[in-house]
Parts: C-alpha cells; structure tokens; sequence
C-alpha cells in the first residue's frame, strides 16, 4: 500500500508537538428557538482519531454538519488547516480536505460498489464533461489513474468481492465499509465518521474498527468519529469530547473522559 | 511433458523442474494473481527470478539444509514460491491451515521445529508472534503484505520484500552468489524430503506426514499422464495450501507439466476468478460442488416463469442423456439435437456462470459425493471424475479414467499403485507415492505402515466387479451383524443422508440381528415441502411425527433398501425399522460434534429406550423423556412418543428390475 495521502510520518510528528488541523471557537447554533449548539469550543490535532460523544439530542451531528459546511453557525469560527472560513458550503469544505459518511447510509443504491467509491474522486478529477463523455486520451488516462487509488482502497478495505455488485443489494455493514471507502477515495485530510459502528454485530464493529485504526496508520488521515459504543470509543480514540443539549461537558483523553462526574451524570448514569 | 520420463532422471526435484521450465516454457505463464482487479501474470523465468532472490536472502539469513520452514497464509505467489525456494536451499517447507488459531498452530510449529516462517499478514503474524512467547525456536518471520505491521519492531520480523532485495543484492555484489544457489539446487535428490503435510486430524494431535522429492514427483507425474494434462492447463488455487491436494494439484503438478497456476483476488472472489481464468482441471470437495447446486436453484426459483420452465425441461432432458453424452455412449438423434438445443440455452450459460466452460478434467473427493449431484454436473457436460486419496499416498490411490465412470466407486488404482483388502476389509495400498514417516512419531508409523511398504488406509472397501474400488465407510466403524453380514453404518447413513429431506441419520446393527436407523429429518427442507403442502405444524416435533412425513421418510429408506438389495455384500444390511427422532441431533447437547459428526456412544446411551424399542418387534411406538440445553444454556427436558415403522426387504432381483425399468 502506498497510497499518496499524507504520509504515516504525519501522525508520529503530531504526537510530540500536536499541530492543529481544526480549531472549532464558541460556536452555536440554533434552529429557530431550538438551541442545538451553545458556545462550543474544541480542537482537533492532526493525525489523532478525535470522538464526539454524548447522549441522543446533544448535538453530535450537527457539529459534524457544522464541520463540513452543511450548516452555517450563527456565532463562532472554524479554523481548518489554519485558515480560518466564513460561510463555506459542503462542496468547498470537501474540496479543502474533509469527507465524511453518515449515520444513515448515503449511497447511489443502483450504482455498483465501484463506482460509488469512483464518484468520491469526483472533486479530483480535472477533465470535464465532455473529455469524459469522449472517454479517449487525457480523459482516459486519467480515469485509469484514478481507478488505481480506487482499487488500492477497494484492496484496502477487503471488498473486492464486491467491487460490481449493486450497493443497494448488499448488507447494511458492507455498505458501511463501502461509504468509508468513498470517503476515503476523497484522499481526506479530515475524516468525518457519523456513527460507522450504528448497527453492527460484534464482527463487524471489530472489523470496522480495525479498517479505522489502519487507516490511521497507514494514510496519516485525521479521524473525528462519533460513536455510541463507549467500548469502541474508548479503544480507538486519542480525545474525547462530549457534548449534552448542545453543551461541552468534557474534553480530554478516554480515561479523563470517562472519570468525569459530569459526563458519567449526563451520558453513562443518571437518568433524564 | 508428462510423456518425457527420460528427463525425469535428470530433474529429480522440484526445484531442478523450475529451472527447466524457465528455459523449456521461457514465455509461459506459470501463475497469476488478481491484484487490484487486475490478473498479474509471472513467466517461468520470473518465477524462477523471484524464487531465487528469495532462497538467497533467506540462505544468508542461515536457513540451512534440513531446516524447516513454516509457510501460513492464504493461496499466494509468494507463498508457494518459498515452498521451491526452501526445497532448493534442501530446508522443509510446513505448510499450516492459516485459519487455525495460534494455540493449535503452535502445537505443529513447535512438533516440526521450525526455525523460520513465511506468512501473509499482520494477522497470520501476530499469531506466529503469539505462539514465539512459549515456543521460543522461531527467529524469522516473514511477511508478505506489509500492511498494519510498519509499527512492529520486534526482533526477526521483516517483510518479504526486503529479504528478496537483500537476496537481489547479494547477486549484484558478487557474480558467485547465483551459482552457489545452483550448487545447492544440484544438491538435492529425489529422495530428500520434499515436505512435511500435517494432517489435521479428528481424533488426538496432528501427524507429519513427511513426504519425499520422488513420492511428490511420483504423484505429479502419474496424474498429468493420466488425463494427459499438458502445459496448456489453467486451473485455480483455492484450497488451503496445507492440504495435500492443493500442494500437488497447484504445486507438483503445475512444475512437472509446467501448467498456469492461478490465486484469487480473495477467497470470497473465487467463482468470479475461475469465470474470468477459465479452468481447464478443476478440483474441489463435494461441499464446493453442492453448494454450486443450490445457489443456481434458489436463483432458479427466484427466475421467471418461462426461464423456471425452461431450465427444468432441459435438466430432465440433461438427466437423461447427457450423462451417456459425456461418455460416448450411443444416443437418438432427436435427443442429442435436443441437448445440442439445451447447451445453447441453458447447460452452457450454466457452466459459465460456474466458471467451468473450458474444463477438461474435474475431480471431486475427500468424502462421499451424492449421486445425484455427481449426474447433475455429468449431465450438463463437466467431465466430473471422483478420485480416491490420501496424505499418506501423495494423494493418488485410485481414479476414474475417461469412460468408467459412477457415482458411486472412487475408480481403479492408479498406475504404479498396489492394493489390497485386508481380512478386516480394510482398504491397503503400496505405491511410489507412498509417505517416509510420521515426522518423529515412530509408533504412528508402525502402526500405519508395514515394513514391506503397505498402508493401512483406515478405510474399508471392496472391488466391484469391474475392478473398480469402492469406499464404503472407516474400518473401525464397519461391524457385523449376528449372521456375519458386514455392517456398513456410515455407508447406509450416507446413502440416507444424500436424501434432502433427511439431515442426519443414526444406523445400528453391529452386533444385532438387523439394521435399524434413528433419523432426523431437515426442517429447511421439510417445512418448505410442508408450506407447499399445507401441512400445519408448531414445532420440530410436531412436524417430525406428521404422518405424512413419516409417509415420505419412509419412501426415502424404501429406496436405500432397494439400493442395498443391489450390492451383494451390503443386501443383508437393509433397514429394518427405523424412526424419526423427536427432536434434532444437537452439538450443543454433545450429540454431534460441531463439524457434525454423530457421537455414537452417547447417542447410544441417550437413546437406549428407543434402540430397545427398534430392537423389540411388538412396540409400535416410544415414549422417551430427554434432556436438552437450550442455546442460552438453560436446561430442559423435551417428551416425545415416537412412532416406528417396519419396513419390508428387498432381494436382489427388486434392484434389478427398477434399473431395467429406469
């Protein structure tokens, strides 16, 4: 595998002198009267695997959607790769380095598993319409190069035996390893996970976990997860921040996390 | 090239073949490998390149002659390369079932001694990593794919790469390097051990079996001639490389002929690989070859009408003349145009899809195969042959030619085999074939084979009256009954297994006055027929006890009755009487083991009340209490009054006249 993401060196670097890669400042956000995010404040070091946790309603997701654009933020910045951004729609975020999958599976369902995983490299690709249409020369070329990182991914992610078939046919948890594939196919800098593990049997969830510690490893990619299995959480993640109705209650490493009177209240004891 | 014995002298191990296919078959492909969904192709001589950079770089890394040398992983190029490169440095390759966990992998790397491993993965790694904590023998392992292992530093582990850049290395500095590995190639004889095959064993440990350059050789040879296998051959390696059939069908083979090798992108992509290859010798288990079956039924069943209409009116014509077909027996004109129409629109669509247009040649073996599957791929044109083998032969014991074949003998010996029937029945055999030793397992050995070079195979059979051999169960297993008839319980299991309807069936008879059976029928198979039939029912039990099922379980053992009437020596083992068991053989009642093999002593002794009952011709129906653990472990105790049923004898002539009729 040498895939030509960032190198794996990336994540060693980050250990002893952690380099930002996404500074998230008080931002909230609010639909209406609901108040989904209140003045929420974190960041995420290059190379780490970050997970965002807490109770259902806390806001997870639309901090993962505030992240990649998809929602805009009343109040607060977002700084990615030290560049601090206003307004950024999801395809700008996609084509500055942040891919994600979703909680929900996201995917051409008619499409085969190949070219879903192709459609990821749609913001790479540099002949237009009509090159492609004509699928001769440059165009040619550079799909073949294209399919190359496709199926280094495909090997990767161990779903060869899959590569022509339907996504709509396949199991719920191969098209989960499928999604990250497309995402992955994105060459991200910032991978965004929105629950990989939701519905997964023991097997499944131990496999997934295994594809996101390698990659990781192995391409340098920073992960933000969320994660309701506070087993996989703790095992995977290098910080952990939980939020609860839209608040940060905790930031710091799995074992801070986890002794914290705050989050043991608001997520693992007291009931609401 | 099967035919040039002459040369066979001169290349006396496998090793010496490699470098005679670099320059004999210098443009061949000799294996391939899909990688990245694309078939990578290796010549014999860049085979021959790659073997040799890696037995250069493990020879300075101190693999000596004699040492062994583990080899784990899924089937690889590289894998079955440091098989040749171990073999020409004169060190033993140990093939291991990659999938065995690290605690029996461990009990055969430390019997055989090995010193160095070559590996596919972090996973197969760790587990050789795992076993080095107490078995402290292995100093290198080698892996194949890097990935998930940049992180390792433990001592001896290094890619595979990396040893044949140093064996690449050493060749550049120093011109000397490459001859001296031809000095060790020349070296070897045909007498050297070629490899150490653990067989896996169902009852105590696992025996080495250790096999030499000239029985593998024997092996190779004799089988290429026998279906005249040339160079030209495709075939696919999907079996575990520590079974002894892959090792000569993918290894031996492949150099003695010099045939195309070909690995699957990954063990799920098999059936697509072997469509994209398309094998011309093909060999799998029977399990292989059912499961081929019922996937094309249950898509048949999902198919339209027209098609579903279609595909059975050309199977029931495939049935019926196809298999003569094949055998180049006479057949009407009308039903040969109206197979030529069928191969058009279904057999040969069928065949593609299973990846077996182009083959030649396929063997099926390792256990009983049903006879209805063997037709079902006969009749659609697949020349489908059944062999008969062993670890301990090499392999080769007996085999169908072209022409003689059935479904149910395993063929006649192969050339260069010697066989025997025991007094006991058991099935001995004596060939060039045959295995050195249990490695370090001196009484094994003795047990196993005689000093003039017989083998007890372990099975009992016979020759049927055209010489051909015919397995019929394991010689310890066969009894006899009161009159002296031989009592087969796995064969008349077997046949009463073939039967969909039935899952498992329990025989008894030694020691008795007749045969009687315990059957279990299939409740996939069974509660499908009762939904079609509007038969209602609850439970296992209750569908179990139908009278309509017994109706219908009973035809089948009429049947098998019949079938026995057939064969002379088996004619008095017809069943009796016999029941369906209230409830289902279980492991986790210890009934059978998880590889679902009946227990018999404790079924015995669970089921004395119902053994009793078939032996007592006055009780018509059981009643018997027994205790079952549920799957969450809680205990339980089921009730049941089970019926039995007399059923009447066939003689030989019934057999006769239903194969006239047929």
């Amino acid at each position: 595998m040498n895939l030509a993401v960032a190198p794996a060196e990336a994540s060693k670097a980050a250990s002893s002198a952690p380099e930002v890669l996404l500074d998230v400042r008080n931002v909230s956000l609010s639909f209406g009267g609901v108040q989904a995010i209140k003045d929420v404040s974190f960041n995420i070091h290059k190379g780490e695997i970050r997970a965002i946790i807490g109770p259902n309603g806390a806001g997870k997701t639309s901090m993962l959607n505030v992240i990649n654009g998809f929602y805009q933020p009343q109040v607060g910045e977002i700084t990615f790769k030290g560049r601090t951004r206003n307004n950024v729609r999801p395809y700008e975020a996609a084509s500055q380095g942040i891919a994600r999958t979703f909680q929900n599976i996201a995917l051409f369902k008619g499409m085969s598993t190949l070219d879903n995983i192709m459609s990821g490299r749609i913001l790479k690709m540099h002949r237009n319409f009509f090159w492609q249409l004509l699928h001769y020369g440059p165009a040619r070329n550079e799909e073949i190069e294209h399919r190359e990182k496709v199926e280094h991914i495909i090997d990767f992610l161990e779903i060869q035996h899959i590569r022509k078939t339907p996504v709509g046919r396949l199991p719920y948890g191969l098209q989960k390893r499928v999604e990250l594939a497309r995402a992955l196919s994105a060459e991200p800098d910032l991978l965004l996970l929105d629950e990989p593990m939701a519905g997964m049997n023991l097997e499944e969830k131990e496999d997934m976990s295994r594809f996101i510690l390698d990659v990781n490893d192995q391409f340098g990619t920073t992960i933000a997860l969320i994660e309701h299995d506070m087993g996989v959480v703790m095992d995977l993640s290098t910080r952990v921040v939980v939020l609860d109705h839209g608040e940060k209650i905790a930031d710091g490493t799995p074992e801070e996390v986890s002794s914290n009177q705050d989050v043991i209240d608001a997520y693992l004891g007291v009931a609401h | 090239m099967s035919g040039e014995a002459s040369q066979a002298s001169a290349h006396d191990t496998f090793p010496k073949l490699l470098l005679r296919n670099a320059e004999v078959f210098a443009t061949r492909a000799a294996m391939r490998e899909k990688d990245l969904g694309i078939w990578q192709t290796w010549t014999w001589p860049q085979v021959l390149d790659e073997v040799r950079a890696l037995a250069i770089g493990l020879k300075e890394l101190g693999l000596k002659r004699g040492d062994r040398m583990a080899i784990v992983g899924d089937n690889r190029p590289r894998l079955y390369w440091a098989i040749c490169a171990a073999q020409s440095l004169g060190a033993i390759p140990v093939p291991v079932y990659q999938d065995s966990v690290a605690e029996e992998m461990g009990y055969v790397l430390e019997h055989a001694g090995v010193a160095f491993a070559v590996v596919e993965n972090q996973e197969q790694v760790d587990k050789l990593l795992e076993i080095r904590e107490t078995f402290k023998g292995i100093s290198h392992i080698i892996h194949d794919e890097e990935r998930g292992l940049q992180h390792y530093d433990q001592p001896g582990l290094q890619s595979y790469a990396s040893v044949q850049a140093l064996g690449r290395k050493l060749m550049q500095q120093d011109g000397e390097a490459g001859k001296a590995w031809l000095a060790e190639v020349a070296k070897g004889s045909g007498k050297d051990t070629a490899i150490i095959l653990y067989t896996s064993g169902t009852t105590g440990q696992p025996k080495g079996v250790v096999l030499s350059q000239d029985a593998c050789m024997w092996a190779a040879d004799t089988a290429n001639r026998f279906d005249n296998l040339t160079e030209q051959e495709e075939t696919i390696a999907y079996l575990p490389m520590a079974w002894v059939g892959d090792h000569v069908f993918s290894y031996a083979q492949s150099y003695a002929s010099g045939y195309c090798v070909n690995c699957p992108e990954s063990p799920e992509t098999v059936i697509a690989d072997r469509r994209e290859i398309g094998t011309t010798y093909a060999f799998a288990p029977p399990r292989i070859y059912e499961n081929l079956i019922t996937m094309t039924m249950v898509s048949m069943e999902d198919a339209s009408a027209i098609k579903k209409k279609m595909f059975h009116y050309f199977m029931d014509h495939a049935r019926k003349a196809g298999g003569d077909i094949l055998d180049g027996k006479q057949v009407g004109l009308l039903d040969r145009v109206k197979y030529g129409l069928g191969e058009f629109l279904v057999y040969g669509p069928l065949k593609n899809r299973y990846g077996l247009s182009r083959v030649r040649v396929a063997y099926t073996a390792g256990e009983a195969i049903g006879p209805e599957i063997f037709r079902f791929y006969r009749s659609l044109g697949i020349n489908l042959k059944q062999l008969y083998g062993q670890t301990e032969a090499a392999v080769y014991i007996t085999a169908q030619p072209d022409g003689e074949i059935s479904a149910e003998t395993v063929g006649k010996p192969m050339g260069g085999v010697d066989i025997r029937i025991a007094d006991n029945g058991e099935v001995m055999y004596r060939s060039p074939g045959v295995f050195t030793e249990y490695y370090k397992n001196p009484d094994a050995t003795k047990e196993t084979k005689t000093k003039d070079g017989w083998v007890h195979s372990g099975d009992a059979g016979f020759f049927d009256e055209h010489g051909h051999l015919k397995i019929i169960d394991r010689a310890k297993d066969v009894g006899k009954l009161n009159d002296g008839t031989m009592f087969p319980p796995k064969y008349i299991e077997n046949k009463l297994k073939f039967y969909p309807n039935i899952k498992e069936a329990v025989a008894f008879g030694h020691g008795r006055d007749q045969v009687t059976a315990f059957i279990n029928i299939d409740l996939t198979s069974v509660g499908s027929w009762a939904e079609r039939n509007n038969i209602i029912y609850a439970s296992y039990q209750e569908l179990a006890a139908h009278p309509e099922v017994y109706r219908m379980i009973e035809g089948h053992v009429d049947e098998v009755n019949r079938e026995l009437a057939g064969e002379a020596r088996v004619a008095g083992a017809q069943i009796a009487r016999f029941l369906i068991l209230h409830k289902e053989l279980d492991p986790d009642d210890g009934e059978i083991t998880r590889t679902a093999k009946v227990r018999r002593s404790l079924v015995n002794e669970r089921y004395a009340v119902l053994i009793d009952a078939l032996y007592d011709p006055s009780v018509k129906r059981q009643k018997i209490r027994t205790e079952v653990t549920f799957e969450d472990g809680r205990r339980g105790t089921i009730e049941g009054n089970v019926e039995i049923r007399d059923m009447p004898r066939h003689g030989a002539g019934d057999a006769a006249l239903r194969e006239a009729a047929e």
